[in-house]
């Protein structure tokens, strides 16, 4: 090649690293005889070219055009440079110090690694751990930037001469793959006293003998057993003192997915995503599930293998597998090795491992498909860290650190347009969770080098997460904005769907568990109308009294007795419900004010009208339990929705359900069924709030109406409400990458406190 | 009871309710101080020990005792567990007008009690009658001295890794009969308040465990919030057991039918102790044998481990973080 063409350098942003981005660089140039090379630098890939004009032109089209599938190319700079030297084009190694915002969320095996496994002339024939730059673990082993192997989980394993000229090799598709690894030279299976694929063997043996086993996958240790056998699974069930709480499914492919439950095509892409997660989908009842897997559940959550040894493992047993996260009842995930044997005895019957550690826990994802799009409902692997992008005016705004909820914990590193909502950490109840959680941050901080300038947290100062932000900004001296909860939840949608930071306001429906709100009260069920830094209520459920705090959530009766005392009075409760129960006590309580807080909540009326039809124990064994079973009862019945009141009140309108609830125990009376009655629930609850925040945009003038909070999740609702506000002609944005519950509230809380201090600033 | 600028004839009843209650206290003069003879206390130990407290609570009367116990009790707990023995209290009673005088004499009486039993004197107090919404019926403050014992030096920030920590008995008694008595709800087993004065126990604890690093009285906030104290001031992590800690039946059914953590319960009998491990199986032992801990417990251990914060080990096997709690305890389930 001639020394010829005038030279530049080329700058692109965007998620360009560890997804074969420099080999795809590589082969771009000498495809169009370019001369250079290309290097990872801090937050960017940088490329320095020499040679024809046109040439230049179409390697750059070709740079946006046929990047790899996982990459995603933001910005492209280009300015002119010094000229290169020499005639070749080479890949330069990552600096030292440099940091990245491109790490890449862990992906599902790719199709070449697939059939590579599957091959018996290949050097990878069945091995668990293959991968290539299209595929497999990325953040459950990086340890620190930039990504490369020396920092990553993979570096006690030293490359075999065959691994190493792969990676040596551009046009290798494991050129630069820092996890690739051969069964020469990387990870090994272990099973008892077997190794390798023998200890596959076994451990499918075992499976298909009816044994439960652990299972290590890429975030943390899932337990797995036939997900066919009733007595398996009514076992692990005993094991795990799980009673109710939904297990997951792995299946191996979409025909096995469709084998269980209803799969329509935008289920489909959601399963097959490079992402994998669990999702939410209607199960056959006449199908090999055991009834034990979802009991009591229309849906059921299903996810494709996504590692080798998943496929390996699965095509052995030949049926589904039971694959839930491996931990004792209240602890979060198991990834450790070394915890793993004493967590889980007396629970598995062995361990299928190995010797690659995990950085740290991702639980699998989880979404479902709601009012024609994904509905993230957790954030986990596969999913995190991507960062999203906020509306073009956050160009410019601080670095900060948003510290989310106590539930479904999750945190958000936000800097300009860039927000990053950390994965699903868990409960902050546990010392376990708590360590997690500091880790994340410190984990977080560290690989996306951010040095927060103010710390946003709920206004809740009984919140840990609130406690470990107001340490943190009190510690760094860094301002720190107490957010409202339910501002939080629907800033977390606009931002999501690009509502610029000074698009105005739009009407905000919260429906949601609990939050405190800005006059120091509980809400749940809000309109506000808000933009990004200030938000008014304009209407709201009426408060009931919570007999028992944070128990009431856990014992819908409570909730029912005092939503059917606020509605018809003690005389008008029915002789028949709630026998046994203590309600004298739970009476006394609410009239002495002992322990019994008013609050606006939704989700508790929905737990409420769950216990009236009888369809929620006692005491809940997990959150949302009442509400799934609620939805899941009404099922598709159209039905006439139940009346709500609207009446004016101190300022506020409120809706007033005990219309609601005469309707409904009439209905009970007369011996209405109950999928009928949760059907005519769902509907007047969609009704009521769809129509009250409707007159609240006419009201105000607003054609725009931002839906957020926990109940959300019910997608029989999210599309009802939101059918009905698209008639009212408005314009609709709902949650989505987002979680609607508190696992998306840090990402709300982010851009609250990003437009204020704009806004201070006079932007 | 009718307040009045210093009425002659209302502030003779009141004193002499008090004075003939008291009587026998050793003051011989009515004068504005007690005045004690410093070679005797120094005697009795190294160091003087002085403590004040105030006593709201509604109702007055509760089951298992009333305010003037209480008052009694608090301010002597308060000067037990710093290693002290309690010499003599004093009590400022500030009274809303119209409360009956029985009900005053009634208090009076029950500290007067409380005090002979425990052996320690009233030596000095006040009285004011204020209007009618100015307080609620019956405040106190009873401030005491006591001489702390030679060389003894308990402290909340003595803690180290490998200490045992125990509990004299039942916890929550207290906070639950006050709910209990002010809610009035319909519960079946009335619950008792543990109130008593804990010094002989004290006494006998510190003989048989000398090398005892800190005792805390488990009120306001619970054996919790002393936990927290102690993990905070320390530099130690403190981890309980869940099966370990001593609850009546009743009080665990009244918090789980009102939501509340027993842990963070008010106690007016209970003290946490935090002593060596070689000491511990003494230490239980000899607070056993005593009328105040018969159901004693060792219910955790210091350890290095996530300093400042206090762990439970749950009935179930996992792990539960117990943290102070901030104002109001807001429900946080969203
Ligand atoms: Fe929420
Ligand atoms: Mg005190
Ligand atoms: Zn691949
Ligand atoms: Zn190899």
């Amino acid at each position: 090649m001639e020394r010829t063409g005038e030279a530049e350098e080329i700058t692109v942003r965007g998620i360009v690293q560890g997804v074969g981005f420099r080999p795809f660089v590589w082969r771009l140039a000498r495809r169009f005889g370019l001369a250079g090379s290309v290097s990872n630098t801090g937050d960017a890939v940088r490329i320095h070219i020499r040679g024809p004009v046109e040439a230049r032109a179409a390697f750059v089209a070709a740079l946006v055009a046929e990047a790899p599938p996982l990459a995603r190319v933001e910005q492209v700079t280009r300015v002119p440079a010094a000229p290169v030297e020499g005639a070749e084009f080479h890949i330069a190694e990552s600096g030292l110090g440099t940091v990245s915002v491109g790490i890449v969320p862990d992906l599902a095996t790719c199709p070449a690694c697939r059939s590579e496994i599957a091959d018996p002339k290949a050097r990878r024939f069945r091995y668990a751990f293959t991968n290539c730059t299209d595929c497999g673990p990325r953040f459950s082993i990086v340890e620190g930037l930039p990504y490369d192997r020396p920092r990553t989980t993979m570096r006690a394993f030293a490359l075999c001469p065959d691994c190493r000229r792969e990676y040596d090799d551009p046009a290798d598709r494991r050129f630069h793959a820092q996890p690739i690894a051969c069964p020469t030279c990387g990870p090994r299976l272990r099973f008892g006293a077997f190794e390798g694929d023998a200890a596959l063997a076994a451990a499918a043996s075992a499976l298909k003998a009816g044994a439960i086993l652990a299972v290590k996958g890429i975030g943390g240790f899932h337990i797995a057993c036939d997900a066919t056998s009733e007595a398996v699974v009514a076992e692990l069930r005993r094991r795990k003192q799980r009673p109710a709480k939904p297990l997951a499914v792995m299946v191996a492919d979409l025909a096995a997915a469709r084998a269980l439950a209803e799969v329509s095509a935008l289920e489909a892409e959601a399963l097959s995503d490079p992402s994998a997660p669990i999702v939410l989908l209607r199960r056959h009842l006449d199908g090999p599930l055991a009834p034990s897997v979802a009991p009591g559940q229309s849906h059921v959550g299903l996810m494709l293998t996504y590692t080798p040894l998943h496929h390996l493992l699965l095509a052995s047993v030949g049926g589904p597998l039971v694959m839930t996260s491996a931990n004792r009842a209240n602890a979060p995930q198991v990834f450790r090795d070394e915890e793993a044997e004493a967590a889980l005895a007396g629970i598995v019957d062995g361990l299928l491992t190995h010797d690659r550690p995990i950085a740290r826990r991702l639980e699998d994802g989880v979404v479902r498909i709601a009012a024609g799009g994904v509905r993230v409902m957790r954030r986990g692997r596969g999913q995190a860290p991507r960062a999203l992008d906020w509306p073009a005016d956050f160009e410019g705004a601080p670095p900060i650190l948003a510290l989310g909820s106590d539930l479904k914990s999750a945190a958000c590193l936000s800097h300009g347009r860039k927000a990053l909502l950390t994965h699903h950490l868990g409960d902050l109840d546990t010392p376990a969770v708590e360590d997690e959680f500091a880790r994340a941050l410190a984990d977080m901080a560290d690989v996306f080098a951010h040095h927060p300038e103010a710390v946003a947290v709920d206004l809740h100062p009984g919140y840990r997460a609130t406690q470990f932000g107001t340490a943190l900004a009190v510690e760094r001296g860094l301002p720190l904005l107490a957010i409202p909860h339910h501002h939080a939840h629907i800033a977390a949608t606009l931002a999501e769907n690009g509502w610029p930071r000074l698009g105005g306001p739009v009407v905000g429906l919260a429906l949601d568990g609990l939050g405190l709100g800005d006059d120091g009260t509980l809400w749940g069920a809000e309109v506000l109308v808000c933009d990004y830094r200030e938000s008014r209520r304009i209407a709201r459920l009426v408060p009931i009294p919570l007999a028992g705090g944070d128990v009431a959530s856990r014992e819908p009766w409570r909730v029912l007795l005092a939503h059917l005392d606020t509605a018809v009075g003690e005389d008008g409760f029915p002789a028949d419900l709630l026998d046994g129960k203590p309600l004298a006590t739970v009476r006394a309580m609410i009239a002495k004010g002992l322990n019994a807080p008013l609050a606006s909540s939704a989700g508790r009326l929905f737990d409420a009208m769950a216990a009236l039809l009888g369809l929620a124990p006692d005491r809940l064994s997990f959150e949302g339990e009442a509400a799934m079973a609620l939805e899941a009862c009404a099922g598709d019945i159209m039905a006439a929705p139940y009346p709500m009141a609207v009446r004016e009140a101190d300022g506020l309108m409120e809706l007033d359900p005990a219309p609601l609830w005469r309707t409904a125990l009439a209905d009970r009376a007369a011996g209405v069924p109950a999928p009928a009655m949760a059907a005519r629930f769902h509907a007047g609850v969609a009704a009521a709030f769809a129509d009250l925040a409707a007159w609240v945009a006419e009201g105000h003038g607003l054609s725009t109406v931002a839906l957020s909070g926990g109940v959300f999740q019910n997608a029989r609702l999210l599309e009802d409400v939101a059918a009905r506000l698209s008639a009212h002609g408005l314009a609709v944005l709902l949650p989505a990458e987002v979680p609607a519950n508190d696992g998306g509230l840090a990402f709300g809380q982010a851009a609250i406190a990003a437009a204020r201090l704009m806004a201070s600033e006079g932007r | 009871l009718a307040h009045g600028g210093g009425g002659t004839a209302m502030r003779d009843l009141i004193e002499d309710v008090f004075l003939e209650t008291f009587s026998g206290a050793g003051h011989a003069a009515p004068e504005d101080q007690a005045r004690f003879d410093l070679s005797a206390l120094a005697a009795q130990g190294d160091r003087l020990a002085f403590t004040t407290d105030a006593f709201v609570v509604d109702p007055l009367f509760f089951p298992g005792g009333d305010i003037g116990k209480l008052a009694v009790c608090g301010t002597i707990n308060d000067l037990a567990v710093g290693g002290a023995r309690p010499v003599a209290l004093s009590c400022a009673v500030i009274i809303e007008e119209g409360l009956p005088l029985e009900t005053l004499r009634a208090v009076v009486a029950s500290m007067a009690r409380t005090a002979a039993e425990a052996g320690v004197v009233i030596v000095t107090g006040d009285t004011k009658v204020v209007a009618r919404g100015a307080c609620d019926k019956l405040f106190l403050t009873t401030t005491g001295i006591g001489v702390v014992r030679t060389g003894l030096d308990v402290g909340i920030a003595k803690g180290r890794p490998g200490d045992v920590v125990l509990v004299n008995g039942l916890l929550g008694d207290h906070g639950a009969a006050i709910l209990n008595a002010r809610g009035d709800l319909a519960l079946e087993t009335p619950i008792e308040s543990d109130c008593a004065p804990l010094h002989d126990l004290v006494a006998t604890l510190i003989a048989a465990a000398p090398g005892i690093r800190m005792m805390r009285d488990a009120t306001r906030g619970g054996v919790a919030a002393v936990l927290n104290e102690l993990a905070e001031a320390s530099g130690v992590g403190v981890r309980i057991r869940e099966t370990d800690v001593p609850l009546r039946p009743e009080v665990n059914g009244f918090c789980e039918i009102l939501g509340l953590d027993p842990l963070y319960l008010a106690n007016e009998g209970k003290l946490v102790a935090v002593v060596p491990p070689e000491e511990a199986e003494a230490a239980l032992a000899a607070v056993r044998a005593h009328l105040l801990g018969r159901e004693a417990a060792i219910i955790g251990r210091l350890a290095a481990e996530r300093p400042g914060r206090v762990v439970m080990e749950t009935r179930f096997g996992g792990e539960r973080i117990v943290d102070m709690l901030v104002g109001d305890q807001l429900p946080r389930i969203c």
